[in-house]
């Protein structure tokens, strides 16, 4: 019989990851005991382990190393998106805090799944392999499918949750058949080696069309988490039935998780094969600009219109994954910093944008239309400002957040040779700040069209002014949060 | 090499043939002589009683999924303790750790009241 030897655990790797993962399961048994009227306790703790699992993550930046066989990773690239992450959970926790006992729904598990969700998106942010991967996928997915059906019985949200599980459980069913088919094709699941194995040698022609059909399963996989054109259909309708903290957790979270791994597996895997793959995604780039774009411009349902704008967020992202691929290093290392930057933008705005909409969720529902945005100025000017402010981010109105994110990938496109393509994605930009601004208008001249009360708490106050003040602060001062991308490198892009 | 798999497909087209052909001879040839009582769904014999769209209690559903954590229990366990002998301890805490989880899973379960039969 074989000696069966177990390789040496590198356990710095998986810290954070372990801090998460036994925090959650501790807090699962500890919200067993915890009083009902005393719920909030477990919202608490579940925020302490995710500063504290952010702060465990300090001593090992700059750093870069693989265990478990390759398959879990921690370079910088997958530390900063980690600490996106805790920052994108512990804020929608805070959110949560108010909003779940208003609505009836405070229940403990809540931030366990929130905190299991988290760990999810670290996997997909480290995974080395595609089994990781999906692995970090399907926790996300699980119970983020729990979290959007979360305000039972309230039929909108029942039926988000189960649009979301129907859609995101046929992607999963794309990412398992093309994972299949690549290991078919290059005999490994390890994103390092299958680019190793592609750089070296040219398939042969049976193994490349293998390789080429599973490479586009899997875009089409991570498309659906991403909300790209045309895999963003399920994204207004569960935006819209959703408990509003969990929307804000799925726009930013949930499609940042997807970013992360579709950047790994098409740099570090299909690296070599970028001319192959550009103008497909190329072709789905456009899409998703023009269809989330011009989508949100007939909304006048504001959070239907805040999923279309997160469809054509996703769209300015993928300029940055192309740009992120292209050969000859400089080009493909700004890419990854566009994705990387835009997404801190893009997290911080659209946080900012949810805090405001659950701040004038009251008990009854909401038809969230445009129209009770109405004065909203002449009522809470504080409320009104913020929401002005993340708009006009969100439109990549300098000097906000948002403009620095676009700047910078519109220049990465550039640079990779997308000449054509960044000037669609101009084109858009301009679309988008109409019905952005539309918004602006209404909370600023018109008339209130009727009383909507608006309570804020302290721990909401908290969670918009982080945003807030994280859109103006990289906004005025760009250059340390752009000195940090810059340090976030996958890898393997330094080593090719 | 995607010759090899030609048996397969042609496997696949005799298998639908095959059924295919009964049904087809015996809608021809055979005599027609229905009655209600041959008309009605066919239920291992006996009279078809009421709707089959009836609502189960969700308790099968919790039992269902208790069984399942135990049913993948043993699925691990089996292997393990085979090669338990060339593991050692690492192998040991692995395993704990992962029957914890499961212990807790049960332990939720059961505070929650999944196992109670109402």
């Amino acid at each position: 019989m074989t000696e069966i030897t177990i390789p040496p655990i590198d356990w710095r790797v998986a810290t954070q990851l372990c801090i998460i993962f036994g925090w959650a399961s501790v807090l699962l048994i500890i919200a067993l005991f915890v009083p009902r009227s005393r719920i909030r306790v477990v919202g608490y703790l579940a925020i302490a382990g995710l500063v504290v699992a952010a702060g465990a993550g300090i001593p090992f930046w700059g750093g870069s190393a693989e265990t478990f066989g390759g398959m879990l990773r921690l370079d910088t690239y997958s530390m900063m998106l980690n600490w996106l992450f805790l920052a994108a959970a512990a804020v929608v926790i805070a959110y949560s805090l108010n909003y779940l006992p208003k609505h009836g729904i405070e229940h403990g598990e809540y931030y366990v799944l929130v905190l299991f969700a988290t760990a999810g998106m670290m996997l997909l942010a480290q995974g080395g392999d595609l089994i990781v991967l999906f692995l970090g996928l399907e926790l996300l997915s699980l119970t983020l499918y729990v979290l959007t059906g979360f305000a039972y019985p309230r039929e909108t949200s029942e039926e988000s949750g189960m649009k979301y599980l129907l859609t995101g459980a046929f992607a999963g069913g794309f990412i398992v058949f093309g994972i299949a088919l690549i290991y078919g094709a290059t005999g490994s699941l390890n994103l390092a080696a299958i680019g190793d194995t592609l750089a070296r040698a040219a398939l042969a022609a049976e193994d490349r069309t293998y390789l080429y059909a599973g490479a586009a399963l899997i875009v089409t996989g991570f498309g659906y988490k991403i909300a790209m054109a045309p895999f963003h259909m399920w994204a207004p309708d569960v935006y819209e039935g959703a408990p509003t903290p969990v929307a804000a957790f799925l726009s930013v979270g949930s499609k940042a998780a997807g970013f992360a791994a579709l950047v790994r597996f098409l740099v570090e895997a299909m690296g070599s094969q970028w001319p192959v793959w550009a103008p497909a995604l190329a072709t789905l780039a456009i899409a998703t600009l023009l269809l989330g774009n011009i989508g949100a411009l007939i909304q006048n349902n504001v959070k239907r219109m805040l999923a279309y704008s997160s469809v054509g967020h996703a769209g300015y992202m993928l300029l940055g994954v192309l740009a992120a691929g292209a050969p000859g290093g400089m080009a493909g290392q700004r890419g990854v910093e566009a994705v990387l930057l835009y997404l801190l933008a893009y997290m911080l705005t659209n946080l900012g944008a949810f805090g405001v909409l659950i701040a004038l969720e009251q008990r009854g529902e909401l038809t969230w239309d445009i129209n009770q945005f109405a004065g909203l100025w002449a009522r809470r000017p504080l409320l009104a400002s913020a929401m002005a402010i993340c708009l006009l981010s969100l439109a990549g109105v300098p000097p906000t957040a948002g403009f620095w994110g676009k700047f910078y990938v519109f220049t990465a496109a550039w640079q990779a040779g997308f000449g054509w393509l960044t000037i669609i994605g101009i084109l858009t930009a301009a679309i988008a700040a109409f019905y952005y601004v539309r918004i602006v208008v209404q909370m600023f001249t018109a008339e209130p069209s009727r009383e909507t009360p608006a309570e804020t708490d302290p721990a909401l106050r908290a969670g918009l002014v982080i945003a807030i003040a994280g859109i103006l602060v990289l906004g005025f001062m760009p250059a340390p949060a752009i000195d940090l991308v810059q340090r976030s490198v996958l890898a393997t892009v330094g080593g090719q | 090499m995607l010759a090899n798999y030609a048996f397969v497909g042609v496997f696949f087209v005799a298998a639908v043939i095959f059924p295919l052909i009964p049904i087809v001879a015996a809608y021809f040839l055979g005599p027609k002589r229905p009655t209600p009582t041959k008309l009605d769904t066919y239920e291992c014999g006996l009279e078809a009683v009421g709707d089959i769209r009836v609502q189960f209690k969700v308790q099968y559903y919790l039992y269902a999924l208790a069984f399942v954590i135990f049913d993948i229990e043993v699925v691990f366990l089996y292997p393990w303790a085979v090669a338990y002998g060339e593991l050692g301890l690492f192998a040991l805490i692995a395993m704990a750790v992962f029957l914890f989880s499961l212990v807790e899973a049960l332990v939720y379960a059961w505070k929650k009241g999944a196992l109670e039969w109402v």
